[in-house]
């Protein structure tokens, strides 16, 4: 590793660490630690959000299939951008009208008992834990090329950063390293661009007619159909991205560091221009790497196509660029693992331990003592399942991760603001057959098992066919929501009333003042 | 504290009163609508992208230059996505007056018997 890419990684490393010590200074209370008090304005929660969502798939991930299969790449492209629409349109307001640290804050506001927080605490978990390990898992691998330093190694440097932030400096260490993050993010990501632009004459049409000879699919490479052939599959995949957004724990959770609706909307409205134009710009990275890195070097740096960035930045920019694009995809990986940790350690230690074990008799101290208890718990979990998992071909567990959050959160949320008749039984039977059912058809999906050795977890033949579930474990969600409430005579009008007020006109998120 | 939209302090509220408003019905009626309308709209737009590439060949074909109609499409669903977060923040305002509007009635005892 030359000097130059050791400066940026101890830069980053050392940036974040003052920002934690400066954080740790305004962590005192629980708020402090889950929400960073409420403080942010719109466009610090929207460039946070930013840089909690767009992770090292995003970056890597998408710059690398772009290069390798063109147009089907850029799938994900579409539907995670879009998926803030639903956020947007949705969620958001009154998830922030009637929440407080947590999504189970949010569907306890109107069925308040321990088994609707618990299922919802079991569900973030989950969501949380697959994710991280993932995202934990892509990293190991990702420093141990980058850096050339051992997998573990590279998975307990990352594990040990991402405690650091959260432990010390809660919400607000974690909401500037994700704000950090997002702007290094766009800044190379800009700049790569404007190179690949330059090599194509600054003419869009020039570059997808180069685009259209520069690799061995020729013509295809700029039509669907390199890599998703089959039907089901893709749409199924698209519903797991555009629904399964407005249900992930770690991006919900942002919303409650911003002190009204009318901030949280700001914020989206911030976020989906960045990540928007940051989806755009993966056009540039992977026909880049596509036309001036090429396939077959692409492919033999890592067989996913991850190190597509970083190689067209080298071959762009040389070293300098290079070792600036690899501490970027280094800060990306932090932020958004920090984010996790600490959403994880919200469901834990507030609504396991808080809310369901002490009822809420919890002292400030005590449950800080316990959001800081619970995330080193949610760490060494994940460490420990990451480090165990390096040989697995793992990165289905991101979209697994999203199609849970549609299955099993997004139903319940929405039935819990829109719906009158809802209650606690529908809520349980949403959240645990979405969880169930998306668990279990993965567990039987080619993502899993495959006859040829190696390309999945297991050797032999899946019994369920779609590799993304969400077609069928989205709608079962819904439907247990409906069938669930229609089982149960529970019917709360009164406290239905309520719930719309709040979420409609915000009032009382401010504590009643006498 | 006066009243500033969404950050009414008030000193017990009673949410059966304002929901029984008539301008607190309307309000969550207009709302809806059109949230879920718009929703319907673009969740419509944006799953008929995979139906067409996956069972038709129509976006295959060259729009301008060498550019196929996919990332056309495409593009369409950008613009879309920004457009209606604007749309959204545009009603979003005259729906904060509204609701400003039904938290000062029922301040001024609006609801209530």
């Amino acid at each position: 590793m030359s000097i130059v890419a050791v400066s940026f990684f101890v830069g980053i490393v050392s940036l974040t660490l003052v920002i934690t010590w400066w954080a740790s200074k305004r962590t005192s209370s629980a708020s402090d630690f889950y929400t960073a008090g409420g403080g942010l304005t719109g466009w610090q929660n929207g460039l946070a959000i930013a840089g909690d969502y767009l992770s090292a798939a995003s970056f890597l991930g998408i710059a690398g299939a772009v290069a390798l299969f063109g147009f089907d790449g850029f799938f994900f492209s579409i539907g995670y951008l879009v998926a803030y629409l639903v956020v947007l349109y949705i969620v958001a307001e009154p998830l922030r009208n009637l929440g407080k640290f947590t999504l189970a804050d949010m569907i306890t506001a109107r069925f308040n008992t321990a088994k609707v927080r618990g299922t919802a605490a079991l569900s973030t978990i989950t969501i949380v834990l697959f994710y991280m390990i993932a995202q934990l898992v892509g990293a190991g691998a990702l420093i141990q090329l980058l850096l050339g330093i051992d997998y573990w190694i590279a998975v307990l440097l990352v594990g040990f950063m991402m405690t650091i932030y959260v432990l010390f400096g809660g919400m607000t260490a974690t909401s500037w390293v994700q704000i950090v993050k997002a702007c290094l993010l766009m800044l190379g990501t800009v700049i790569i661009s404007f190179l690949v632009l330059k090599e194509f004459g600054f003419s869009i049409s020039q570059m997808f007619t180069e685009m259209s000879t520069a690799t061995e699919h020729g013509e295809a490479y700029l039509n669907p159909g390199l890599r998703y052939t089959d039907g089901l599959d893709t749409i199924s995949m698209m519903i797991a991205l555009v629904l399964g957004t407005a249900g992930l724990p770690h991006i919900l959770m942002r919303f409650f560091t911003v002190k009204d609706a009318k901030t949280a909307r700001s914020s989206v409205i911030w976020a989906t221009w960045i990540v928007g134009l940051f989806y755009v710009l993966t056009i540039f990275l992977g026909f880049g790497a596509a036309a001036f890195v090429g396939t077959e070097k692409i492919l033999a740096a890592n067989p996913a196509g991850n190190m597509a960035a970083p190689l067209l930045a080298e071959a762009l920019g040389g070293d300098i660029l290079m070792s600036f694009v690899s501490a970027v995809a280094f800060a990306t990986i932090l932020a958004v693992v920090a984010g996790l940790v600490l959403s994880g350690a919200s469901a834990l230690s507030h609504d396991i331990y808080g809310q369901i074990i002490k009822k809420g008799k919890v002292s400030e101290k005590e449950q800080v003592l316990a959001a800081r208890i619970g995330s080193i718990t949610i760490a060494v979990i994940s460490i420990v399942l990451a480090l165990g998992a390096q040989t697995l071909n793992v990165a289905f567990l991101v979209s697994l991760a999203f199609c849970i959050a549609g299955s099993a959160n997004l139903p319940v949320i929405i039935y819990t603001i829109y719906w009158k008749r809802f209650n606690t039984t529908g809520a349980i039977s949403a959240m645990l057959t979405g969880l169930i059912s998306a668990l279990i058809l993965v567990s039987v999906s080619p993502n899993v098992w495959n006859p040829v050795e190696g390309k999945a977890i297991f050797v032999g033949e899946p019994l369920f066919m779609l590799s993304n579930p969400a077609l069928v474990s989205v709608p079962l969600g819904f439907i247990a929501g409906i069938i669930g409430t229609l089982l149960s005579k529970e019917n709360d009008e009164k406290k239905y009333r309520e719930v719309n007020v709040k979420a409609t006109t915000g009032i009382s998120v401010q504590d009643v003042s006498h | 504290m006066a009243n500033q939209g969404n950050n009414t302090k008030v000193d017990v509220v009673d949410y059966d009163a304002i929901a029984a408003l008539p301008s607190f019905k309307a309000l969550v009626k207009r709302k809806n609508g059109f949230l879920w309308t718009v929703t319907a709209i673009f969740l419509i737009a944006y799953i008929t992208l995979p139906i067409l590439t996956s069972y038709t060949t129509i976006l295959h074909q060259k729009v301008w230059g060498d550019i196929t109609g996919v990332w056309i499409y495409s593009a369409g669903l950008f613009i879309m996505t920004w457009g209606l977060c604007h749309l959204y923040v545009a009603r979003a305002n005259t729906y904060d007056k509204a609701a400003a509007a039904i938290i000062e009635e029922y301040k001024q005892g609006g609801g209530r018997l």
